[in-house]
């Protein structure tokens, strides 16, 4: 069995900021980590090599500073890593980027065919889900995504059978190989590499793909050239500066409260007591 | 895993990619262990960077190593409650190529260091923390990490674990820190555009402006605070003895913001956005609290020594040079096909006290407990100092004699004459 796993090295989004002048993301300094969703992938394919044996390529596109995301998937117990790494897939948006990976996973499947493609269900710098289903389309082959559990393999009958995520609950399907999964955060634990598996890792000479060694030949389907994505504006969002009020009595009993509540937002929005109650009637009290 | 490296480095900040790289640059077998994500991620500094230390191990460090600003422009503040006291030292010549020292964010400065230390040979493992050093007898053999399969073993393994290095305590190789002999401090990141920069520090280019700070900030309290500008951001902190601040209670929060509420400080600071919030101990005992660095197939360097001139501001310096001399010390005794034992490996101290590291701190040796005893020196000498200004340099009709007097009878108010003296002696004997 051949599992690829698709990895992208992405800016630490908890440690982003936006350049209060320019309003754009300040990357420099920004550590870049390992897509976090790529990682469940990644470690989902470990846990079935586990099981049935094969072997795991990681393949990963982007800047040559992208080998580190691929070494720490080497340590974790990728046997293969290869970087696609080309000045000519610069700017590429998710169709180009599709185009590129599937470009390189055709190349990768001819030397040994691939059996599954695992992929993170989305990258938290764009967020976009895209890629995934694009290379199964471009591939033909089947497509799972939202994959919360992998529940069988058959591999003489080359079948695999999971539960996907979908808004109304969990649907149990089962598909033929080859097959492209996207699967779901918290589908698994990371496991913690071994000392041996780091040396490895740190050791082992990656492999690097330029477009040329993808065989990718139609330059106008990768990079700028190949993405009818156009970024108009980055900006943040403008702070609000609404404040929470916490409202007490003195008797800090539940009918007290909501009376000074239902007080206070009438007070406030003068309308809202005319729709709940629209022909006030007139004070009953006795003088 | 029965792998054997020539030497193992634990830790991965200035002493630690200082000695890694210089082992493996010489041909040495070199693992250099890291427990954070990568170099960098967990290190705190001020952060300057002092070139010559860093020269003599990379000569051509400037052409690619990530740097702020060079500091033309160093400011002394003695601050009361209102006011400061202070001198500057501004100089053209500090312009001029090569820079004497620079402005750092440090987990891209050790990153860059990293690389270098990788590129030189050395095996570099992070996110992988060494729990135990393995013995055989009084012999060091090798460590022994959290990951699976997680032994490895090596003739010599150079501790650069940090301020607490809690590996060589274990070991029992030196007791717990003193509250009394490290300092705790605090230090913010501040975003301001270049622009702003320039212009309120009076700079161009990258050159840049160092204020360092002592008096009322501290509340009476033992320490300095520190003010460096770097390329997009100003760095402000502070830093004080961690007995002290368990003695008066003051949360180091609190005191940062205190201090950023200074008149003379707030203006500095104004519209920009922190960035970055950080704390860490510093280890400032001296030459008295320095523990045993070497032993039996074990080199303690850096801050995990208590290689830290506290007078002067330094440590990444004598990090470094410790790291680079431990590391010179393994390649001559390796080149020489000598064991390393204690005995073999009492070079490395012999070669300390003949560099600056241990001249520095032994010149000083009597500071941190002269500052202890001694709180007037953070409280009554930056109010008296601060008064005496204010009266010579308002002008109200009163003659200069009767000024001086006045100023003379504060002086001997608050201290008596006897006091003066013996004060003046104290920082004398401290300092000459």
């Amino acid at each position: 069995m051949h599992i690829l796993v698709c990895i992208k090295q992405v800016p630490d989004s908890a440690q982003i900021r936006v350049h209060p002048v320019t309003n754009t993301i300040m990357r420099q300094g920004v550590p870049a980590i390992v897509n976090p969703y790529d990682l469940y992938a990644l470690e989902e394919a470990l846990r079935l090599k586990d099981r049935y044996r094969g072997r795991i390529t990681a393949l990963c596109m982007g800047p040559p500073q992208a080998e580190a995301a691929l070494r720490k998937a080497l340590a974790f117990g990728a046997d293969e890593a290869i970087l696609l790494t080309d000045r000519a897939f610069a700017g590429a948006d998710t169709l180009a980027t599709s185009y590129a990976l599937s470009a390189a996973i055709r190349q990768v499947h001819q030397s040994l065919p691939v059996d599954l493609v695992f992929a993170g269900k989305q990258t938290i710098d764009g967020d976009t889900a895209q890629v995934g289903p694009g290379i199964a389309t471009r591939l033909d082959m089947q497509l799972l995504t939202y994959v919360s559990k992998i529940v069988s393999l058959d591999l003489s009958a080359r079948e695999i059978v999971v539960h996907r995520r979908s808004e109304g609950g969990v649907q149990v399907l089962k598909t033929r190989l080859p097959a492209l999964i996207t699967v779901l955060e918290g589908i698994n634990d990371m496991r913690f590499a071994s000392l041996t598996d780091v040396f490895r890792a740190e050791r082992h000479k990656l492999t690097t793909w330029s477009k040329d060694d993808a065989h990718i030949e139609d330059v106008t389907k990768i990079g700028l050239k190949g993405s009818p994505t156009a970024v108009s504006k980055v900006f943040a969002p403008t702070s609000t500066n609404r404040r929470a009020e916490i409202i007490e009595t003195q008797s800090g009993q539940p009918v007290d409260l909501a009376a000074t509540l239902v007080a206070k937002i009438v007070s406030r929005h003068p309308d809202v007591a005319l729709a709940i109650n629209p022909s006030p009637v007139p004070d009953e009290r006795p003088l | 895993m029965s792998e054997h490296f020539d030497a193992i480095v634990v830790g991965a900040g200035p002493a630690g990619n200082t000695a890694a790289y210089t082992m493996a640059k010489a041909g040495l077998k070199v693992l250099q262990i890291e427990r954070g994500e990568y170099s960098g991620s967990k290190n705190v500094q001020g952060a300057i960077l002092y070139s010559d230390a860093l020269e003599r191990v990379i000569p051509d460090f400037r052409e690619d190593a990530p740097l702020e600003r060079h500091i033309i422009e160093q400011r002394v503040w003695v601050l009361d409650d209102e006011s400061y006291l202070g001198g500057t030292y501004r100089s053209a010549d500090f312009s001029k190529p090569p820079h004497n020292r620079y402005t750092i964010i440090r987990s891209q400065f050790d990153r860059w260091f990293s690389q270098k230390v990788r590129d030189a040979g050395a095996l570099v493992v992070c996110e992988t923390t060494v729990l135990d050093l393995h013995m055989d007898g009084r012999q060091v053999v090798g460590v022994r990490t959290d990951r699976e399969n997680g032994s490895v073993y090596a003739d010599v393994v150079i501790l650069a674990d940090g301020v607490n290095s809690l590996l060589a305590r274990k070991a029992g190789f030196h007791e717990e820190l003193k509250p009394k002999d490290v300092g705790l401090a605090v230090k913010e990141i501040h975003f301001l555009p270049e622009s702003t920069i320039e212009e309120r520090f009076n700079v161009k280019g990258t050159e840049g402006v160092v204020i360092e700070m002592a008096g009322k900030i501290t509340q009476g309290m033992v320490g300095t605070g520190f003010l460096y500008t770097n390329k997009e951001s100003v760095t402000i902190g502070v830093g004080c003895l961690l007995s002290d601040f368990k003695k008066s209670g003051i949360a180091p929060y609190a005191l940062l913001e205190q201090m950023k509420e200074h008149p003379a400080i707030k203006p500095l600071l104004a519209g920009g956005e922190m960035k970055e919030y950080t704390a860490h101990l510093i280890p400032e005992g001296g030459y008295n609290a320095i523990p045993a660095v070497y032993g039996d197939g074990w080199l303690i360097v850096g801050d995990a020594g208590m290689f830290v001139n506290a007078v002067h501001r330094e440590g990444s310096n004598l990090a470094m040079t410790t790291g680079r001399i431990a590391a010179e010390t393994v390649i001559d005794l390796k080149a020489r096909d000598k064991p390393m034992t204690a005995r073999n490996l009492a070079a490395y101290r012999a070669a300390l006290d003949e560099s600056f590291v241990m001249k520095d701190l032994k010149k000083y040796k009597d500071v941190p407990d002269i500052m202890d005893r001694n709180r007037q020196f953070f409280t009554a000498y930056p109010n008296l100092a601060s008064q005496a200004a204010h009266t010579l340099l308002t002008v109200d009709g009163v003659d200069k004699k009767t000024k001086e007097r006045a100023i003379r009878k504060t002086f001997t108010r608050a201290r008596t004459t006897f006091g003066l003296f013996a004060d003046a002696f104290k920082l004398w004997r401290a300092f000459e």
